[in-house]
């Protein structure tokens, strides 16, 4: 049988991701892709693989895989609580996230909760051996599109693996948590602010809002201080003629609370946006979980440009600043240097010289 | 005519022609739509990502990586400037539609009378109408599609379908549809066409698209499961639907 990987308990929701579908909104296809685009580049990487490599994107609750392959090796990233590695005749045992990992046939990886996030990746070296559909990996659920068979993750699945199995070599790990920033969120006003008043503009960015129960790939229903139209609803204030929308854009319906919209939205519609949230903020919406609260503040198309492409700049150097994560049993070297538990010892070790934190190469590339 | 520009984040941005309905401004988005398509693969407009038409507006998606707003607006300003044929080439197509089997058409009766006609003559109001697909949006392959005969205009039903059948073909305010999935709806069915609007084992499985010019051709119950059967079974010829103007 051809290597992959079994689901034995299904997630809440797991999902084959990469970059999105992208080139067909004009015939209704939404783009749909990795919800944090920083999270799968991440987990790629780790792999080893192009970063628009579809990955298992995993909402809440991961799944339990087996492996039906010689080896494959794995990355996780995001916040896991931890992932569990459990094999026969041997005590479960966790598995760090954020960096990569070797598992052997039978071994069964229990991926399990994500804390503080709603969104986490696992990838595999080499990528799933499924069909792209309309160029993408990209499962769209709402059209039963694809990554596997349209659809989330169900128990009895298989996931074909391209690579029947993979040499043994050193495992790497990110240096640092990647930081996705923190404090408002960055929107740049329009398409449509002009369909708000001036009040309804402030309300907008000097409130709190708090993410609701309804959040899902489509995007996210947000509760708070009700925003006013410059126009009565009754009147059309909340209704334009069908207009494109973009990643991260704010439709305000006549209700007056505000919803931004995500990988899985629709490509037009015909409520009033008024702001669109700025690319390198994309990231943290897609890890947001009910409850959490979120403000909001107005920048300049050109700040947030600017602000994306230096988002680009550090994760390309936390790509490259990957370190040599700690062998089976072995101990983590560069961890206990960034950890300040040792310093000025030099060990004559022959994984030393290569995750030494001050190696500008790290990892094994 | 001066356009608009309304910014969506650093991602994109929406060229608008107007704020109203009309063939004359929709003309000039698939044009501008067109032109832009044109000038990415002659490689003068690098980093746009699509564009998406509208009935009034354009919306550019690019990569702020490799390009900016700053450098790509006015690039898009000259191609407006270059000149935009209001009536760039479309497709004619020609959708096989069952209204016969009351199935297929439960809203009929309802729609002749509201509309003081026969259902013979909203038919033929129906099968007489110039139609235009102007945008598809919502679902993957639904087309709204604009032209319908005036007589035959109504609101969308007060209490909307849980379940409409795949490829139901249906009317509402100045426009005809064709539902890709079942889904919810609210518009009124009249017909069937035994084709898919939405096929993933298709290359192409979109069929209409944004500027097809699009006609309803009459077929009867026994034809509708010949072509029904052939579609499902993959066997079908699209090409005999359309042809070009």
């Amino acid at each position: 049988m051809s290597a992959g990987l079994k689901v034995v308990r299904a997630g809440l929701f797991d999902t084959l991701q990469d970059f999105g579908r992208t080139g067909f909104m004009a015939l209704g296809m939404p783009t749909a892709g990795a919800m944090d685009r920083i999270g799968l580049s991440l987990a790629n990487a780790l792999a080893g693989n192009p970063a628009n490599t579809a990955g298992l994107e995993i909402g809440v609750m991961g799944p339990d895989l087996l492996v039906e392959a010689d080896s494959v090796r794995i990355a996780l990233v995001g916040p896991l609580s931890p992932a569990l590695i459990e094999e026969p005749d041997a005590a479960p045992r966790p598995l760090d996230s954020d960096r990569s990992h070797l598992l052997k046939r039978g071994q069964i990886l229990r991926v399990g909760m994500i804390e503080g996030s709603s969104t986490a990746y696992l990838a595999v070296a080499g990528g799933f051996d499924l069909p792209a559909f309309m160029g993408s990996l990209s499962t769209y659920s709402r059209a039963g599109i694809g990554g596997f068979d349209g659809r989330k993750l169900a128990a009895g699945d298989r996931l074909p693996l391209a690579k029947a199995g993979v040499p043994a070599g050193n495992e790497r790990r990110l240096a640092q948590p990647f930081d996705y920033g923190s404090g408002p969120l960055r929107v740049v006003w329009g398409p449509q602010e002009d369909y708000f008043s001036d009040q309804g503009r402030r309300t907008f960015v000097d409130s709190e809002y708090r993410v609701s129960k309804e959040a899902d790939r489509m995007g996210i229903r947000f509760e708070g201080p009700t925003i006013a139209h410059a126009r009565s609803v009754d009147q059309g204030g909340a209704d334009i003629i069908s207009d494109g929308i973009a990643p991260g854009a704010i439709q305000v319906p006549g209700a007056g609370l505000p919803i931004v919209l995500l990988a899985d939205r629709q490509t037009v519609g015909g409520y009033p946006k008024i702001a669109t949230v700025a690319s390198v903020d994309l990231p943290r919406l897609g890890r947001l979980l009910p409850g959490q609260a979120v403000r909001f503040a107005a920048i300049t198309v050109e700040e947030a440009e600017a602000l994306r492409r230096d988002q680009e700049a550090r994760l390309q150097r936390a790509i490259a600043g990957f370190v040599v994560a700690r062998p089976p049993g072995g101990i983590d070297l560069a961890r206990l240097y960034e950890e300040n538990l040792i310093d000025g010892v030099v060990f004559d070790s022959p994984w030393n010289m290569i995750s030494k934190p001050s190696s500008r190469e790290g990892g094994t590339k | 005519m001066s356009v608009r520009y309304l910014s969506c984040g650093d991602t994109a941005f929406t060229v608008e022609f107007g704020n109203e309905i009309s063939p004359g401004i929709n003309g000039r988005v698939m044009a501008l739509h067109a032109a832009i398509g044109l000038a990415r693969e002659a490689g003068e407009i690098a980093g746009v990502i699509e564009t998406v038409p509208t009935m009034r507006s354009l919306m550019v998606t690019y990569d702020p990586l490799s390009t900016s707003r700053a450098d790509l607006q006015p690039k898009v300003d000259a191609l407006i400037a270059r000149g935009l044929p209001a009536d760039a080439v479309s497709r004619q197509v020609r959708l096989p539609c069952c209204y016969d089997d009351p199935e297929f058409a439960p809203d009929l009766a309802e729609v002749a009378e509201r509309t003081n006609k026969t259902p013979e003559e909203v038919i033929a109001a129906h099968l007489a109408s110039p139609f235009k697909v102007y945008v598809l949006g919502f679902m993957p392959g639904l087309a709204y599609v604009a032209g319908l005969d005036q007589a035959l205009f109504l609101p969308r039903r007060s209490q909307p379908r849980v379940r409409v059948p795949r490829s139901s073909v249906a009317i509402a305010m100045d426009m005809t549809t064709i539902y890709p999935f079942e889904s919810p709806g609210g518009w009124h069915l009249i017909g069937r066409t035994p084709l898919w609007m939405f096929d993933k084992r298709r290359e192409q499985p979109v069929f209409l698209s944004p500027g097809d010019s699009l006609s309803f051709e009459r077929i009867d119950r026994k034809t509708f499961d010949r072509i029904a059967g052939e579609v499902e079974a993959g066997t079908f010829d699209w090409s005999s639907l359309v042809k070009s103007k």
